[in-house]
Protein backbone atom coordinates (compact mmCIF):
# COMPACT_ATOMS: atom_id res chain seq x y z
CA UNK A 1 0.00 0.00 0.00
CA UNK A 2 3.14 2.51 0.38
CA UNK A 3 4.51 2.72 -3.12
CA UNK A 4 0.93 3.51 -3.73
CA UNK A 5 0.79 6.52 -1.50
CA UNK A 6 3.82 7.79 -2.43
CA UNK A 7 3.07 7.86 -6.04
CA UNK A 8 0.42 10.09 -5.55
CA UNK A 9 1.94 13.39 -6.63
CA UNK A 10 2.20 12.22 -10.37
CA UNK A 11 1.24 15.32 -12.42
CA UNK A 12 -1.73 14.10 -13.94
CA UNK A 13 -4.44 16.31 -15.76
CA UNK A 14 -6.16 17.47 -12.32
CA UNK A 15 -8.88 19.44 -13.39
CA UNK A 16 -10.53 16.88 -15.09
CA UNK A 17 -10.48 14.32 -13.41
CA UNK A 18 -10.80 16.11 -9.62
CA UNK A 19 -15.08 16.91 -10.10
CA UNK A 20 -15.73 13.40 -11.36
CA UNK A 21 -13.67 11.68 -8.70
CA UNK A 22 -15.59 13.23 -5.52
CA UNK A 23 -19.12 11.92 -7.25
CA UNK A 24 -17.82 9.03 -7.73
CA UNK A 25 -15.48 8.58 -4.45
CA UNK A 26 -19.02 9.24 -2.38
CA UNK A 27 -20.37 6.52 -4.93
CA UNK A 28 -17.87 3.78 -3.70
CA UNK A 29 -18.18 4.89 -0.47
CA UNK A 30 -21.88 4.46 -0.14
CA UNK A 31 -21.05 1.04 -1.61
CA UNK A 32 -18.41 0.15 0.63
CA UNK A 33 -20.77 0.86 3.55
CA UNK A 34 -23.30 -0.91 1.91
CA UNK A 35 -21.43 -4.13 1.87
CA UNK A 36 -20.43 -3.60 5.50
CA UNK A 37 -23.80 -3.67 6.41
CA UNK A 38 -24.74 -6.71 4.70
CA UNK A 39 -21.82 -8.28 6.31
CA UNK A 40 -22.66 -6.96 10.03
CA UNK A 41 -26.57 -6.91 9.71
CA UNK A 42 -27.22 -10.86 10.42
CA UNK A 43 -25.21 -10.47 13.22
CA UNK A 44 -26.92 -7.51 14.97
CA UNK A 45 -30.42 -9.23 13.90
CA UNK A 46 -29.69 -11.95 15.99
CA UNK A 47 -28.35 -10.00 19.16
CA UNK A 48 -31.31 -7.59 18.91
CA UNK A 49 -33.65 -11.26 18.34
CA UNK A 50 -32.16 -12.62 21.33
CA UNK A 51 -33.22 -10.05 23.55
CA UNK A 52 -36.98 -9.67 22.23
CA UNK A 53 -39.82 -12.53 22.77
CA UNK A 54 -41.07 -14.71 20.70
CA UNK A 55 -44.28 -13.24 20.06
CA UNK A 56 -42.82 -9.94 19.13
CA UNK A 57 -40.36 -11.63 16.37
CA UNK A 58 -43.27 -13.16 14.95
CA UNK A 59 -44.80 -10.27 14.88
CA UNK A 60 -42.99 -8.04 12.71
CA UNK A 61 -39.26 -6.66 12.11
CA UNK A 62 -37.34 -3.97 14.41
CA UNK A 63 -33.97 -2.91 14.93
CA UNK A 64 -34.49 -1.84 18.49
CA UNK A 65 -33.59 -4.37 21.16
CA UNK A 66 -36.60 -5.69 23.19
CA UNK A 67 -36.50 -7.10 27.05
CA UNK A 68 -37.07 -10.88 27.08
CA UNK A 69 -33.52 -11.26 27.03
CA UNK A 70 -32.99 -13.40 30.81
CA UNK A 71 -36.50 -14.90 29.55
CA UNK A 72 -34.78 -16.65 26.56
CA UNK A 73 -32.04 -17.70 29.04
CA UNK A 74 -33.90 -20.07 30.96
CA UNK A 75 -36.35 -21.02 28.17
CA UNK A 76 -33.14 -22.33 26.46
CA UNK A 77 -31.32 -23.56 29.72
CA UNK A 78 -34.34 -25.64 29.82
CA UNK A 79 -33.54 -27.78 27.23
CA UNK A 80 -29.89 -27.14 26.09
CA UNK A 81 -27.01 -26.13 28.22
CA UNK A 82 -25.40 -24.46 25.97
CA UNK A 83 -22.35 -24.15 28.28
CA UNK A 84 -21.79 -27.36 28.48
CA UNK A 85 -21.22 -27.10 24.70
CA UNK A 86 -18.99 -24.58 24.95
CA UNK A 87 -16.93 -26.05 27.71
CA UNK A 88 -16.72 -29.19 25.19
CA UNK A 89 -15.60 -27.47 22.38
CA UNK A 90 -13.07 -25.55 24.01
CA UNK A 91 -11.75 -28.82 25.64
CA UNK A 92 -10.88 -30.17 21.96
CA UNK A 93 -9.80 -26.92 20.80
CA UNK A 94 -7.39 -26.71 22.96
CA UNK A 95 -6.02 -29.51 23.20
CA UNK A 96 -5.69 -29.95 18.93
CA UNK A 97 -3.97 -26.83 19.15
CA UNK A 98 -1.75 -27.93 21.64
CA UNK A 99 -0.55 -31.00 19.79
CA UNK A 100 -0.65 -29.79 16.57
CA UNK A 101 1.66 -27.34 17.91
CA UNK A 102 3.70 -29.12 19.29
CA UNK A 103 4.15 -32.36 17.02
CA UNK A 104 4.36 -30.68 14.44
CA UNK A 105 7.32 -28.32 15.70
CA UNK A 106 8.98 -31.25 16.50
CA UNK A 107 8.75 -33.42 12.89
CA UNK A 108 9.76 -30.27 11.63
CA UNK A 109 12.36 -30.26 13.50
CA UNK A 110 13.34 -33.61 12.25
CA UNK A 111 12.99 -32.80 8.86
CA UNK A 112 15.06 -29.62 8.99
CA UNK A 113 17.91 -30.81 10.98
CA UNK A 114 18.56 -34.00 10.84
CA UNK A 115 19.55 -36.49 7.31
CA UNK A 116 18.15 -40.21 7.16
CA UNK A 117 17.02 -42.25 4.77
CA UNK A 118 13.91 -41.97 3.17
CA UNK A 119 14.00 -38.40 4.10
CA UNK A 120 12.76 -36.63 1.36
CA UNK A 121 10.55 -39.73 0.21
CA UNK A 122 8.44 -39.13 3.67
CA UNK A 123 8.39 -35.43 3.04
CA UNK A 124 6.94 -35.86 -0.65
CA UNK A 125 4.70 -38.39 0.60
CA UNK A 126 3.30 -36.47 3.50
CA UNK A 127 2.67 -33.34 0.80
CA UNK A 128 0.94 -35.54 -1.43
CA UNK A 129 -1.63 -36.62 1.36
CA UNK A 130 -2.17 -32.87 2.30
CA UNK A 131 -4.39 -32.44 -0.92
CA UNK A 132 -6.82 -35.32 -0.10
CA UNK A 133 -9.73 -34.01 1.23
CA UNK A 134 -10.79 -34.96 4.95
CA UNK A 135 -13.69 -36.79 3.69
CA UNK A 136 -11.96 -39.01 1.73
CA UNK A 137 -11.35 -41.20 4.27
CA UNK A 138 -14.41 -40.36 6.52
CA UNK A 139 -16.09 -43.83 6.39
CA UNK A 140 -12.86 -45.47 7.44
CA UNK A 141 -12.55 -43.44 10.27
CA UNK A 142 -15.56 -44.22 11.40
CA UNK A 143 -15.08 -47.54 11.53
CA UNK A 144 -11.46 -47.18 12.60
CA UNK A 145 -12.93 -45.87 16.13
CA UNK A 146 -15.53 -48.52 16.10
CA UNK A 147 -13.19 -51.21 16.21
CA UNK A 148 -11.36 -49.35 18.70
CA UNK A 149 -14.24 -48.40 21.05
CA UNK A 150 -13.46 -44.75 20.36
CA UNK A 151 -16.41 -43.81 19.39
CA UNK A 152 -18.79 -41.13 21.54
CA UNK A 153 -15.32 -39.86 23.36
CA UNK A 154 -12.53 -36.96 22.52
CA UNK A 155 -10.17 -39.43 20.76
CA UNK A 156 -11.09 -39.31 17.61
CA UNK A 157 -11.15 -35.27 17.45
CA UNK A 158 -7.95 -34.83 19.22
CA UNK A 159 -5.27 -37.38 18.46
CA UNK A 160 -5.53 -37.28 15.31
CA UNK A 161 -4.13 -33.85 15.08
CA UNK A 162 -0.47 -34.84 16.03
CA UNK A 163 -0.30 -35.60 12.26
CA UNK A 164 -1.37 -32.18 10.65
CA UNK A 165 0.43 -32.13 7.88
CA UNK A 166 0.25 -28.61 6.46
CA UNK A 167 1.54 -27.37 9.65
CA UNK A 168 4.63 -29.63 9.87
CA UNK A 169 5.21 -27.97 6.06
CA UNK A 170 4.88 -24.51 7.21
CA UNK A 171 7.05 -24.62 10.01
CA UNK A 172 9.95 -26.44 8.44
CA UNK A 173 9.98 -24.08 5.87
CA UNK A 174 9.97 -21.47 8.69
CA UNK A 175 13.04 -23.49 10.22
CA UNK A 176 14.80 -23.88 6.92
CA UNK A 177 15.26 -19.94 6.92
CA UNK A 178 15.14 -19.23 11.00
CA UNK A 179 17.71 -21.86 12.25
CA UNK A 180 20.85 -21.82 11.94
CA UNK A 181 22.85 -24.91 12.39
CA UNK A 182 25.90 -22.98 14.76
CA UNK A 183 23.14 -22.54 17.26
CA UNK A 184 22.66 -26.75 17.42
CA UNK A 185 26.62 -27.04 17.50
CA UNK A 186 26.64 -24.10 20.34
CA UNK A 187 24.15 -26.58 22.13
CA UNK A 188 25.57 -29.61 21.61
CA UNK A 189 28.92 -27.90 22.82
CA UNK A 190 27.39 -27.43 25.64
CA UNK A 191 26.77 -31.37 26.24
CA UNK A 192 22.53 -30.58 25.59
CA UNK A 193 20.65 -34.06 23.98
CA UNK A 194 19.12 -33.63 21.29
CA UNK A 195 15.32 -33.16 23.16
CA UNK A 196 16.77 -30.54 25.06
CA UNK A 197 17.65 -28.79 22.43
CA UNK A 198 14.77 -28.58 20.44
CA UNK A 199 12.51 -27.76 23.74
CA UNK A 200 15.45 -24.79 24.58
CA UNK A 201 16.84 -23.92 21.37
CA UNK A 202 14.03 -24.53 17.96
CA UNK A 203 11.07 -24.52 19.95
CA UNK A 204 11.52 -20.84 21.05
CA UNK A 205 12.45 -20.08 17.70
CA UNK A 206 9.50 -21.19 15.97
CA UNK A 207 7.06 -19.90 18.94
CA UNK A 208 5.72 -16.78 16.11
CA UNK A 209 5.26 -19.55 13.66
CA UNK A 210 3.73 -21.84 15.85
CA UNK A 211 1.28 -19.31 16.82
CA UNK A 212 0.14 -18.10 13.34
CA UNK A 213 -0.78 -21.67 12.73
CA UNK A 214 -2.50 -22.19 15.77
CA UNK A 215 -5.03 -19.22 15.22
CA UNK A 216 -6.16 -21.35 12.50
CA UNK A 217 -5.44 -24.57 13.98
CA UNK A 218 -8.06 -23.17 16.80
CA UNK A 219 -10.94 -22.11 14.27
CA UNK A 220 -10.68 -24.96 12.31
CA UNK A 221 -11.18 -27.00 15.47
CA UNK A 222 -13.82 -25.28 16.85
CA UNK A 223 -15.64 -24.65 13.33
CA UNK A 224 -15.69 -28.36 12.90
CA UNK A 225 -18.83 -30.16 12.20
CA UNK A 226 -18.49 -33.20 10.47
CA UNK A 227 -16.24 -35.15 12.47
CA UNK A 228 -17.98 -34.61 15.54
CA UNK A 229 -21.34 -34.85 13.97
CA UNK A 230 -20.45 -38.64 12.75
CA UNK A 231 -18.57 -39.90 16.07
CA UNK A 232 -19.98 -37.98 19.19
CA UNK A 233 -23.54 -39.64 20.28
CA UNK A 234 -24.55 -38.06 23.73
CA UNK A 235 -25.94 -34.70 23.91
CA UNK A 236 -23.71 -33.93 27.00
CA UNK A 237 -20.46 -34.67 24.43
CA UNK A 238 -21.57 -32.38 21.63
CA UNK A 239 -19.38 -29.90 20.71
CA UNK A 240 -20.81 -26.38 19.99
CA UNK A 241 -21.23 -26.85 16.33
CA UNK A 242 -23.20 -30.48 16.75
CA UNK A 243 -25.22 -29.05 19.54
CA UNK A 244 -25.99 -25.60 17.30
CA UNK A 245 -27.87 -28.52 15.37
CA UNK A 246 -29.26 -30.38 18.40
CA UNK A 247 -30.75 -26.88 19.33
CA UNK A 248 -32.21 -26.72 15.97
CA UNK A 249 -34.21 -30.07 16.13
CA UNK A 250 -35.31 -29.29 19.78
CA UNK A 251 -38.58 -27.91 21.12
CA UNK A 252 -36.44 -24.54 21.52
CA UNK A 253 -36.82 -24.23 17.83
CA UNK A 254 -40.57 -22.94 18.63
CA UNK A 255 -39.13 -19.84 20.62
CA UNK A 256 -37.19 -18.19 18.09
CA UNK A 257 -36.42 -15.43 20.79
CA UNK A 258 -34.53 -18.33 22.59
CA UNK A 259 -33.17 -19.91 19.29
CA UNK A 260 -31.31 -16.12 18.45
CA UNK A 261 -29.88 -16.19 21.88
CA UNK A 262 -28.23 -19.28 21.64
CA UNK A 263 -26.72 -18.65 17.98
CA UNK A 264 -25.42 -15.52 19.42
CA UNK A 265 -23.68 -17.14 22.72
CA UNK A 266 -21.74 -19.49 19.91
CA UNK A 267 -21.34 -16.40 17.67
CA UNK A 268 -19.93 -13.75 19.97
CA UNK A 269 -17.07 -14.83 21.87
CA UNK A 270 -15.58 -15.37 18.78
CA UNK A 271 -16.21 -12.35 17.49
CA UNK A 272 -14.70 -10.58 20.75
CA UNK A 273 -11.45 -13.18 19.89
CA UNK A 274 -11.09 -11.29 16.30
CA UNK A 275 -11.62 -7.98 17.27
CA UNK A 276 -8.05 -8.63 19.04
CA UNK A 277 -6.23 -10.62 16.76
CA UNK A 278 -8.06 -9.50 13.12
CA UNK A 279 -4.73 -8.16 11.94
CA UNK A 280 -2.71 -10.88 12.86
CA UNK A 281 -5.35 -13.19 11.21
CA UNK A 282 -5.27 -10.68 8.25
CA UNK A 283 -2.17 -10.68 7.97
CA UNK A 284 -1.69 -14.18 8.05
CA UNK A 285 -4.10 -14.96 5.13
CA UNK A 286 -2.23 -12.82 2.88
CA UNK A 287 1.05 -14.15 3.66
CA UNK A 288 -0.25 -18.00 3.19
CA UNK A 289 -2.30 -16.94 -0.28
CA UNK A 290 1.27 -15.52 -1.79
CA UNK A 291 3.61 -18.10 -0.62
CA UNK A 292 0.37 -20.83 -1.83
CA UNK B 1 24.86 -31.77 8.91
CA UNK B 2 25.15 -33.98 6.11
CA UNK B 3 26.22 -37.05 8.10
CA UNK B 4 22.88 -39.51 8.47
CA UNK B 5 21.61 -39.32 11.64
CA UNK B 6 19.17 -41.49 12.74
CA UNK B 7 17.55 -39.39 15.59
CA UNK B 8 15.99 -37.60 13.16
CA UNK B 9 13.34 -40.51 13.06
CA UNK B 10 12.64 -39.93 16.69
CA UNK B 11 11.62 -37.13 16.01
CA UNK B 12 9.11 -37.58 13.21
CA UNK B 13 7.67 -40.89 14.85
CA UNK B 14 5.06 -39.82 16.50
CA UNK B 15 4.04 -37.87 13.63
CA UNK B 16 3.58 -40.78 10.95
CA UNK B 17 2.51 -42.92 13.37
CA UNK B 18 -0.63 -40.86 14.04
CA UNK B 19 -0.74 -40.38 10.44
CA UNK B 20 -0.73 -43.79 9.69
CA UNK B 21 -3.16 -45.13 11.87
CA UNK B 22 -5.80 -42.07 11.36
CA UNK B 23 -5.58 -40.65 8.00
CA UNK B 24 -3.73 -43.42 5.94
CA UNK B 25 -5.46 -46.64 7.05
CA UNK B 26 -9.20 -44.51 7.30
CA UNK B 27 -8.49 -44.08 3.61
CA UNK B 28 -7.58 -47.39 2.61
CA UNK B 29 -10.04 -48.79 4.46
CA UNK B 30 -12.56 -46.58 2.64
CA UNK B 31 -11.32 -47.85 -0.83
CA UNK B 32 -11.50 -51.39 0.41
CA UNK B 33 -15.33 -50.80 0.94
CA UNK B 34 -15.54 -49.33 -2.62
CA UNK B 35 -15.59 -53.20 -3.47
CA UNK B 36 -17.85 -54.34 -0.70
CA UNK B 37 -21.65 -54.66 0.41
CA UNK B 38 -21.13 -53.38 4.06
CA UNK B 39 -23.99 -52.42 6.50
CA UNK B 40 -22.02 -51.77 9.76
CA UNK B 41 -21.99 -54.88 11.01
CA UNK B 42 -21.09 -58.41 10.54
CA UNK B 43 -17.94 -58.70 7.56
CA UNK B 44 -18.21 -56.72 4.75
CA UNK B 45 -19.49 -58.75 1.30
CA UNK B 46 -16.82 -58.49 -1.61
CA UNK B 47 -19.19 -57.56 -4.54
CA UNK B 48 -16.49 -56.37 -7.52
CA UNK B 49 -17.36 -53.37 -8.75
CA UNK B 50 -20.98 -53.22 -8.34
CA UNK B 51 -20.89 -49.93 -6.42
CA UNK B 52 -18.96 -48.34 -9.37
CA UNK B 53 -21.20 -49.36 -11.71
CA UNK B 54 -24.28 -48.36 -9.68
CA UNK B 55 -22.68 -44.66 -9.38
CA UNK B 56 -21.94 -44.48 -12.74
CA UNK B 57 -26.24 -44.58 -13.09
CA UNK B 58 -27.07 -43.24 -10.25
CA UNK B 59 -29.63 -40.44 -10.53
CA UNK B 60 -29.56 -39.08 -7.12
CA UNK B 61 -25.76 -38.80 -7.24
CA UNK B 62 -25.75 -36.92 -10.54
CA UNK B 63 -28.24 -34.33 -9.28
CA UNK B 64 -26.03 -34.24 -6.34
CA UNK B 65 -23.24 -33.37 -8.62
CA UNK B 66 -24.95 -30.93 -10.54
CA UNK B 67 -26.67 -29.27 -7.51
CA UNK B 68 -23.47 -28.85 -5.84
CA UNK B 69 -21.65 -27.14 -9.18
CA UNK B 70 -24.73 -24.87 -9.87
CA UNK B 71 -24.19 -23.71 -6.02
CA UNK B 72 -20.72 -23.53 -6.41
CA UNK B 73 -20.88 -21.88 -9.40
CA UNK B 74 -23.37 -18.88 -8.56
CA UNK B 75 -21.33 -18.36 -5.13
CA UNK B 76 -17.92 -18.56 -6.60
CA UNK B 77 -19.12 -15.80 -9.84
CA UNK B 78 -20.42 -13.57 -7.33
CA UNK B 79 -17.49 -13.71 -4.54
CA UNK B 80 -14.42 -13.47 -6.89
CA UNK B 81 -16.59 -10.60 -8.84
CA UNK B 82 -17.26 -8.79 -5.58
CA UNK B 83 -13.76 -8.97 -4.52
CA UNK B 84 -11.79 -8.21 -7.55
CA UNK B 85 -14.06 -4.88 -8.19
CA UNK B 86 -13.29 -4.22 -4.29
CA UNK B 87 -9.50 -4.81 -5.32
CA UNK B 88 -9.79 -2.69 -8.08
CA UNK B 89 -10.86 -0.12 -6.05
CA UNK B 90 -8.47 -0.44 -3.55
CA UNK B 91 -5.83 -0.52 -5.95
CA UNK B 92 -6.91 2.64 -8.41
CA UNK B 93 -4.38 5.63 -7.61
CA UNK B 94 -7.39 8.04 -8.03
CA UNK B 95 -9.89 6.73 -5.72
CA UNK B 96 -7.20 6.96 -2.30
CA UNK B 97 -9.99 5.09 -0.70
CA UNK B 98 -9.21 4.69 2.96
CA UNK B 99 -9.80 2.57 5.98
CA UNK B 100 -8.90 -0.76 4.00
CA UNK B 101 -8.25 -2.09 7.49
CA UNK B 102 -11.47 -1.61 8.49
CA UNK B 103 -12.78 -2.78 5.54
CA UNK B 104 -11.19 -5.90 5.35
CA UNK B 105 -11.63 -7.08 9.04
CA UNK B 106 -15.38 -6.19 8.47
CA UNK B 107 -15.97 -8.11 5.44
CA UNK B 108 -13.73 -11.40 6.87
CA UNK B 109 -15.47 -11.27 9.77
CA UNK B 110 -18.53 -13.66 8.09
CA UNK B 111 -16.00 -16.43 6.82
CA UNK B 112 -14.92 -16.62 11.11
CA UNK B 113 -17.95 -17.78 12.70
CA UNK B 114 -18.80 -21.07 13.00
CA UNK B 115 -20.33 -22.53 9.94
CA UNK B 116 -23.28 -24.29 11.96
CA UNK B 117 -24.24 -20.89 13.91
CA UNK B 118 -24.54 -19.15 10.30
CA UNK B 119 -26.75 -21.61 8.61
CA UNK B 120 -29.24 -21.96 11.71
CA UNK B 121 -29.11 -18.06 11.58
CA UNK B 122 -30.06 -17.81 7.98
CA UNK B 123 -32.60 -21.06 8.18
CA UNK B 124 -34.58 -18.94 11.08
CA UNK B 125 -34.00 -15.25 9.11
CA UNK B 126 -34.49 -16.77 5.63
CA UNK B 127 -38.34 -17.96 7.33
CA UNK B 128 -41.19 -17.37 4.47
CA UNK B 129 -43.68 -16.12 7.13
CA UNK B 130 -41.51 -14.86 10.23
CA UNK B 131 -37.97 -14.67 8.88
CA UNK B 132 -36.14 -11.27 9.30
CA UNK B 133 -35.30 -11.45 5.33
CA UNK B 134 -38.85 -11.38 4.19
CA UNK B 135 -40.00 -8.82 7.25
CA UNK B 136 -37.66 -6.46 6.06
CA UNK B 137 -37.60 -6.76 2.21
CA UNK B 138 -41.33 -6.08 2.71
CA UNK B 139 -41.02 -3.61 5.05
CA UNK B 140 -38.80 -1.39 2.54
CA UNK B 141 -41.26 -1.98 0.17
CA UNK B 142 -38.92 -4.46 -2.19
CA UNK B 143 -41.52 -7.32 -2.53
CA UNK B 144 -44.90 -7.41 -1.66
CA UNK B 145 -45.51 -11.01 -0.81
CA UNK B 146 -43.45 -13.14 1.60
CA UNK B 147 -40.78 -15.03 -1.03
CA UNK B 148 -40.48 -18.57 0.42
CA UNK B 149 -37.15 -18.73 0.39
CA UNK B 150 -36.00 -22.37 1.39
CA UNK B 151 -39.47 -24.42 -0.34
CA UNK B 152 -38.45 -23.55 -3.93
CA UNK B 153 -35.34 -25.47 -5.30
CA UNK B 154 -33.83 -22.28 -7.36
CA UNK B 155 -34.30 -20.00 -4.71
CA UNK B 156 -32.93 -22.79 -1.95
CA UNK B 157 -29.90 -23.00 -4.03
CA UNK B 158 -29.74 -19.49 -4.89
CA UNK B 159 -30.09 -18.71 -0.90
CA UNK B 160 -27.45 -21.43 -0.15
CA UNK B 161 -25.46 -19.93 -2.86
CA UNK B 162 -25.77 -15.86 -1.27
CA UNK B 163 -24.82 -17.13 2.22
CA UNK B 164 -21.44 -18.86 0.98
CA UNK B 165 -20.80 -15.37 -1.08
CA UNK B 166 -21.56 -13.85 2.23
CA UNK B 167 -18.95 -16.00 3.92
CA UNK B 168 -16.57 -15.80 1.45
CA UNK B 169 -16.15 -12.83 -0.55
CA UNK B 170 -14.11 -10.60 2.51
CA UNK B 171 -11.63 -13.70 2.43
CA UNK B 172 -11.18 -13.59 -1.62
CA UNK B 173 -10.67 -9.77 -1.40
CA UNK B 174 -8.48 -10.02 1.23
CA UNK B 175 -6.17 -12.42 -0.76
CA UNK B 176 -6.49 -11.04 -3.82
CA UNK B 177 -5.39 -7.64 -2.32
CA UNK B 178 -2.56 -9.55 -0.86
CA UNK B 179 -1.74 -9.78 -4.59
CA UNK B 180 -2.63 -6.33 -5.52
CA UNK B 181 0.08 -5.07 -2.89
CA UNK B 182 2.79 -7.57 -4.68
CA UNK B 183 2.20 -5.41 -8.48
CA UNK B 184 4.99 -2.57 -8.58
CA UNK B 185 3.25 0.38 -8.47
CA UNK B 186 5.56 1.68 -10.99
CA UNK B 187 3.28 -0.23 -13.38
CA UNK B 188 0.29 2.10 -11.80
CA UNK B 189 2.13 5.20 -12.26
CA UNK B 190 3.19 4.39 -15.73
CA UNK B 191 -0.75 3.59 -16.70
CA UNK B 192 -1.85 6.78 -15.44
CA UNK B 193 1.01 9.19 -17.11
CA UNK B 194 -0.19 7.15 -20.14
CA UNK B 195 -3.57 8.13 -19.79
CA UNK B 196 -4.96 4.85 -19.59
CA UNK B 197 -8.66 4.55 -17.72
CA UNK B 198 -9.50 2.45 -14.98
CA UNK B 199 -11.07 -0.11 -16.81
CA UNK B 200 -7.72 -0.27 -18.94
CA UNK B 201 -5.53 -0.53 -15.73
CA UNK B 202 -7.61 -2.60 -14.43
CA UNK B 203 -7.91 -5.28 -17.71
CA UNK B 204 -4.33 -5.02 -19.18
CA UNK B 205 -2.37 -4.46 -15.39
CA UNK B 206 -4.31 -5.87 -12.27
CA UNK B 207 -6.54 -8.63 -13.60
CA UNK B 208 -3.22 -10.52 -15.77
CA UNK B 209 -0.93 -9.84 -12.77
CA UNK B 210 -3.31 -11.49 -10.45
CA UNK B 211 -3.91 -14.53 -12.17
CA UNK B 212 -1.92 -16.71 -10.25
CA UNK B 213 -3.17 -15.98 -7.32
CA UNK B 214 -7.23 -16.31 -8.55
CA UNK B 215 -6.08 -19.69 -9.74
CA UNK B 216 -5.02 -20.00 -6.04
CA UNK B 217 -8.16 -18.55 -4.54
CA UNK B 218 -10.36 -21.10 -7.18
CA UNK B 219 -8.61 -23.81 -6.61
CA UNK B 220 -9.19 -23.95 -2.70
CA UNK B 221 -12.77 -22.41 -3.48
CA UNK B 222 -13.38 -25.50 -5.61
CA UNK B 223 -12.00 -28.33 -2.93
CA UNK B 224 -13.67 -26.41 -0.66
CA UNK B 225 -17.30 -26.05 -2.32
CA UNK B 226 -17.58 -29.62 -3.82
CA UNK B 227 -17.11 -30.60 -0.51
CA UNK B 228 -20.28 -28.69 0.66
CA UNK B 229 -22.14 -30.03 3.89
CA UNK B 230 -22.85 -28.24 6.82
CA UNK B 231 -24.86 -25.74 5.56
CA UNK B 232 -27.10 -28.07 3.61
CA UNK B 233 -27.39 -30.65 6.10
CA UNK B 234 -28.26 -28.02 8.46
CA UNK B 235 -31.05 -25.93 6.62
CA UNK B 236 -33.04 -29.14 5.75
CA UNK B 237 -32.34 -31.35 8.46
CA UNK B 238 -30.19 -33.69 6.40
CA UNK B 239 -33.19 -33.99 3.98
CA UNK B 240 -31.61 -31.60 0.72
CA UNK B 241 -35.03 -31.05 0.16
CA UNK B 242 -36.51 -28.91 -1.40
CA UNK B 243 -37.34 -31.42 -4.00
CA UNK B 244 -33.36 -32.61 -3.49
CA UNK B 245 -32.52 -29.02 -4.74
CA UNK B 246 -29.80 -28.89 -1.67
CA UNK B 247 -28.48 -32.71 -1.92
CA UNK B 248 -24.99 -32.27 -2.63
CA UNK B 249 -22.20 -34.90 -2.55
CA UNK B 250 -20.91 -34.77 0.82
CA UNK B 251 -24.51 -34.79 1.81
CA UNK B 252 -25.45 -37.76 -0.04
CA UNK B 253 -22.37 -39.42 1.03
CA UNK B 254 -23.13 -38.86 4.81
CA UNK B 255 -27.07 -40.22 4.40
CA UNK B 256 -26.39 -43.03 2.07
CA UNK B 257 -23.52 -43.83 5.58
CA UNK B 258 -24.77 -42.78 9.06
CA UNK B 259 -28.45 -42.58 7.32
CA UNK B 260 -28.67 -45.84 5.40
CA UNK B 261 -25.82 -47.92 6.77
CA UNK B 262 -24.50 -48.77 3.28
CA UNK B 263 -21.17 -48.15 3.90
CA UNK B 264 -19.63 -49.64 0.51
CA UNK B 265 -21.99 -47.24 -1.18
CA UNK B 266 -21.11 -44.25 0.62
CA UNK B 267 -17.16 -45.25 -0.46
CA UNK B 268 -17.76 -45.02 -3.58
CA UNK B 269 -19.10 -41.58 -2.96
CA UNK B 270 -16.14 -40.34 -1.68
CA UNK B 271 -13.60 -42.09 -3.96
CA UNK B 272 -15.45 -40.44 -6.89
CA UNK B 273 -15.88 -37.26 -5.38
CA UNK B 274 -12.13 -37.41 -4.97
CA UNK B 275 -11.44 -38.23 -8.54
CA UNK B 276 -13.80 -35.40 -9.34
CA UNK B 277 -12.14 -32.77 -7.30
CA UNK B 278 -8.40 -33.98 -8.77
CA UNK B 279 -9.73 -33.93 -12.30
CA UNK B 280 -11.17 -30.49 -12.08
CA UNK B 281 -8.13 -28.75 -10.64
CA UNK B 282 -5.94 -30.16 -12.95
CA UNK B 283 -8.04 -29.01 -15.62
CA UNK B 284 -8.59 -25.68 -13.67
CA UNK B 285 -5.27 -25.37 -13.32
CA UNK B 286 -4.16 -26.38 -16.98
CA UNK B 287 -6.14 -24.02 -18.46
CA UNK B 288 -5.32 -21.02 -16.54
CA UNK B 289 -1.60 -21.97 -17.56
CA UNK B 290 -2.36 -22.35 -20.97
CA UNK B 291 -4.02 -19.02 -21.26
CA UNK B 292 -1.16 -17.19 -19.13
CA UNK B 293 1.48 -18.77 -21.39
CA UNK B 294 -0.53 -17.83 -24.78
CA UNK B 295 -0.36 -14.04 -24.02
CA UNK B 296 3.31 -14.07 -22.80
CA UNK B 297 4.28 -16.36 -26.19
Amino acid sequence: MKTEKKSLNVPVNKQGLKKKRSFSRKAIYTLLILLTIISIVPFYMMIINATRENQAILGGFSFLPGSALIENYRTMMDYVNIWNGFKNSLIVSVSVTVLSGYFSALTAFGFAVYEFKGKNLLFIFMLLMMMVPGQLGLIGFYELNNAIGTLDTYIPLIVPAIASPFVVFFLRQYLSTTLHPSLLEAARMDGAGELKIFHTVALPIMMPAVATMSIFTFIGSWNNYIVPLVVLFSPEKYTLPVLMGFLKGSQVATNLGSMYLGIAISVVPIMIAFLFFSKYIISSISAGSIKG
Amino acid sequence: MKKLNHKGYYFIAPFFAIFLVFNIYPVLLTFYYTFTRYEGYGKPEFIGLENYTRILTDGYFLEAFINTWKIWGLNFALQLGIALFLAALFSDLRYRIKGIGFFRAVFYLPNLITISSVAILFNIMLDWQHGSINMFLMKIGLISDPINWLNEPATAQISVALILTWMWFGYTFIVLMAGVSGIPGELYEAALIDGANRWQTFVHITLPLLKPIMLYVMITSLIGGLQLFDLPMLITDGLGAPEGSLNTMVLYLYNQAFRYNNYGYAATIAYALFLITVIFSVVTFRSMYRTNAKKEG
